[in-house]
């Protein structure tokens, strides 16, 4: 809403000058441009290892987006996320090593699978209420690494043990190694993603989830469909982080339960609070975050990572509430002032 | 026949943790109509400290009180320091991200102290079953025992302490409360003070039976909410009858039908069954909601 | 005569909206006063600064101390019963215990049962239901039940908000005719919030007008009840 009024407000003083101004939609495309660009030559100056971290930043970044949408957006708190990523790696790792389907095939079938998923669990969902859905999904998170196990369908999930995949070669056209091509295929999928994400979130649809968190029985009186779009953001929501999911096994070439525990589901929420709840940039803020902390952290102890996570939610609460993208759009805000003169005539 | 009871009788000293959880759960979920998902958490941190403290040297039975007061105490500082502001000025998302934050926080603080190795946890009580009996043993009955004599002098406090009745009525009318001159805030702190103190008593009893480690509390805690909410989450003694049940089912299940290895889809499924399909579980009170 | 309640100057708004203007009053030591004004014209809200459950400004004095900087808990302490509107009752509890919670706050635990056999000569009804649970009563029984529990604190000053509102004209006569047996008899002040002004200037010596947020008026009952205006706009006739 408040960028909608700004670049109406920035169009009309642009309008009469033959100077015109910048307006903050520019700036926001020329610094998106500038970002991209810098993602696009980093692989350069990166060793392998960091840019495989880098790969997987990407990756979270999606399925942070993914949970943003449901529960960001719409309220709807789902501590479970990681059950969906789980579901995501596991169609495209039993895709690629039972059925030959090639990599690049299994993502979108990978979303389709838990966007119909996601919208089956939303159905429930619907009846329950703020924190029973909390403990349901929590439910969820804590028993996935055991169905994973499950016996009866090891034959697919090579149970305990996982599945190995291998590592797609980069085409060779490209003149890069495989760690590089990934990443480079991963970025491609995330922008992809992160665009279809802002054109959802920013428009119809995107208010109605908002109104639906924020005021749900205005919302139904106004005649939005509040079970069609819970029950759908539920779906999407999936989807997105299923796509993650299914990108996170190629780039890892690996699938295991227990990297599918409880504590990724947290790992996601982290990302989702420290980047910033119901914001699209905050996304790839958090998962930044969830992906590189740990690096700083993991020299004290095993376990210091997750303490830290542990402080940064609850600090985030009480201190931040916006997460990292209300602070940038502070600074952003402010340096935008600074860099352009007085407005006015 | 014989397996069949000792499968009712270790389903009923398993069941008693999770009543005792769930009745941890509930006594917070009626005061401040929140789900303490670091329930678990704490009382594996309690345990913890039970188990250095019977490392150290100190006698069983004084380090097990000298954990539940711990425990006590630092419940009643989690709710007041960390809690309280969070509901004060965040919304329910908020909160529970704060829950899930000390959850988090206990969990690698015990993976830090104590390392992730699994330890065993002695058992106050004998080796030798009773009378040599193989239906149960010495431990079980330990178990199931200590819980009911836990339940028994909460449902003493509760029925009849002038304080105990303070506590209900906070926890219903905060308004009324403080008419009649009733610190509600302290109610609440002290309602954490023995949430604390029951889960601090359930993963002493249960760290001998699966043995102690940073994530020995989760299974038991989603087990517990099903036994909350099959009892009526708004219903201490319906969630502690419900937690006796979840532990016979689950040990049933466990042999009859499907084994062990789907344990916790189990209780997903009871979980979502039950908040889908009765709501108020089985002893529960039907709210209606006016809009 | 010495004022038990002194005030002054009350302010008294919720979130923005100011609702009291300015008002003073005082209360007798054992006298019934009456507040008396239409819907909305800010009774129950002056009932509620007594006992600092609004946000207010101005001074309160209770037996010469100051508690409008006090929290709830701590004027309950001080002998200050309140019977809110609504009665406040906790309608999961038992008769029996509604009562005791009353009590709460009191030093002398020993004289408690006492107590509770003197609410239930008042109220044989209450004792009939002793183990009910309160939810389940007339709202007859709740209101001699909110006014026992009141009682059971052994107050210097008990406020009691629309006692008579929802009750039959039987129930409301039993129950205003215990008010003037627990004043005479006990000497407990009361402050009384009545839309029914008939009724609360027959039981009440002093009394106060409000109209949208001030004192318009004060006098004694009688004083009031004689007055042309006050006869046709709040007593009828």
């Amino acid at each position: 809403m408040v960028n909608e009024t700004s670049t109406l407000a920035g169009a009309k003083i642009a309008a009469p000058g033959p100077r015109a101004q910048i307006s903050p939609r520019v700036w926001k495309i020329l610094g998106i441009l500038v970002i991209l660009a810098i993602a696009c030559i980093l692989p350069l100056g990166l060793s392998n290892y960091r840019l495989f971290q880098l790969t997987l930043a990407l990756v979270y970044a999606i399925a942070i987006l993914g949970l943003n949408i449901l529960t960001g957006y719409n309220g709807q708190i789902s501590l479970g996320h990681g059950a969906f990523y789980a579901i995501g790696a596991y169609v495209a790792a039993i895709l690629m090593n039972t059925y030959n389907v090639p990599y690049w095939a299994t993502i979108p079938i990978a979303g389709f699978v838990c966007l119909v998923v996601g919208f089956l669990f939303g159905l429930p969902a619907l009846r329950l209420e703020g924190h029973y859905l909390a403990l349901a999904t929590f439910a969820l998170a804590v028993a996935t690494p055991q169905l994973l196990k499950y016996k009866a369908i090891a034959n697919w999930t090579g149970g305990v043990e996982g599945i190995n995949l291998l590592k797609p070669d980069a085409p060779a056209w490209m003149h890069v190694d495989s760690d590089q091509y990934l990443y480079y295929f991963t970025l491609a999928i995330t922008v992809v993603m992160f665009v279809i994400g802002w054109n959802l979130l920013r428009g119809r649809v995107g208010r109605a989830l908002v109104a639906i968190r924020d005021h749900p029985v205005a919302a139904e009186a106004m005649g939005v469909n509040t079970a069609y779009h819970k029950a759908m953001a539920f779906g999407v929501s999936a989807l997105y982080t299923g796509v993650a999911g299914a990108i996170g096994a190629i780039v890892v070439a690996y699938v295991a339960p227990d990297s599918f525990d409880f504590l990724l589901s947290i790992f996601l929420l982290v990302g989702l609070v420290v980047g910033g709840l119901a914001s699209i940039s905050g996304a790839i803020y958090g998962a930044l975050f969830i992906q590189f902390a740990p690096n700083f952290a993991a020299d004290l102890s095993k376990a210091a990572p997750w303490a830290i996570f542990g402080i940064f939610m609850i600090g985030a609460v009480y201190v931040m509430p916006g997460g990292v993208a209300s602070f940038v759009q502070i600074v952003w805000d402010r340096i935008r002032r600074m860099l352009a003169p007085a407005r006015g005539t | 026949m014989s397996t069949f009871l000792h499968q009712v009788f270790s389903g009923l000293a398993t069941g008693g943790i999770y009543a005792s959880v769930a009745l941890a759960l509930v006594m917070i979920y009626q005061a401040t109509n929140l789900i303490n998902f670091a329930q678990g958490e704490m009382a594996m941190f309690s345990t913890y400290i039970a188990w250095s403290l019977i490392n150290a040297g100190v006698p069983y039975w004084l380090a097990f009180l000298i954990t539940v007061t711990v425990s006590f105490i630092g419940g009643m500082v989690i709710e007041r320091v960390i809690i309280r502001p969070a509901v004060k000025r965040s919304s329910l998302l908020g909160v529970v991200i704060v829950f899930i934050g000390v959850l988090v926080i206990f969990n690698s603080l015990a993976g830090w102290i104590f390392s992730y190795t699994i330890k065993s946890f002695p058992s106050p009580f004998p080796e030798q079953a009773l009378f040599n009996n193989t239906y149960v043993s010495s431990h079980e009955l330990g178990a199931i025992i200590t819980t009911l004599v836990v339940l028994g002098i909460l449902y003493g406090f509760f029925r009849f302490t002038p304080l105990g009745l303070a506590m209900r009525a906070a926890a219903q009318n905060p308004v009324s409360s403080r008419l009649v001159g009733i610190r509600v805030g302290w109610m609440l702190a002290l309602g954490w003070g023995l949430a604390a103190a029951i889960g601090a008593v359930a993963g002493m009893m249960v760290a001998p039976m699966v043995y102690l480690d940073p994530n020995m509390m989760q299974g038991i805690l989603i087990y517990a909410f099903a036994a909350a909410l099959l009892g009526g989450i708004d219903n201490p003694w319906g969630s502690v009858l419900g937690g006796f049940i979840v532990g016979v089912l689950e040990n049933l299940i466990g042999a009859y039908l499907f084994g062990t290895e789907l344990k916790l889809s189990v209780a997903l499924i009871l979980i979502v069954a039950v908040l889908v399909f009765k709501p108020t579980g089985l002893f529960g009170k039907v709210l209606v909601t006016r809009v | 005569m010495v004022a038990l309640l002194e005030v002054s100057g009350l302010e008294a708004a919720y979130g923005a909206t100011k609702v009291l203007h300015n008002i003073s009053f005082t209360i007798a030591e054992g006298g019934i006063t009456t507040m008396l004004g239409a819907n909305g014209a800010g009774k129950t809200t002056t009932l509620r600064s007594l006992c600092s459950m609004v946000r207010t400004w101005g001074e309160i004095r209770f037996e010469g101390t100051r508690i409008d900087n006090r929290s709830t808990e701590e004027i309950v302490r001080l002998g200050i019963a309140h019977v809110p509107d609504g009665r406040g009752t906790f309608l999961e509890l038992t008769v029996d215990e509604n009562l005791r919670l009353g009590a709460y706050v009191r030093k002398d635990r020993k004289a408690v049962p006492g107590d509770l056999d003197r609410m239930y000569t008042y109220f044989p009804r209450l004792k009939d239901r002793r183990y009910q649970q309160a939810g389940t009563l007339s709202g007859g029984e709740q209101q001699m039940l909110a006014l026992s529990r009141a009682l059971m604190l052994r107050p210097k000053l008990l406020l009691m908000d629309e006692p008579s509102f929802g009750l039959a004209p039987l129930v409301v006569r039993d129950i205003f005719a215990i008010m003037r047996t627990i004043n005479q008899q006990e000497r407990v002040s009361m402050l009384l919030v009545e839309q029914n002004a008939n009724l609360a200037l027959e039981l009440a010596d002093q009394a106060y007008l409000l109209e949208t947020g001030r004192v318009v008026m004060s006098g004694t009952s009688e004083e009031i009840r004689n007055d042309e205006q006050i006869r046709r706009s709040y007593l009828g006739y």
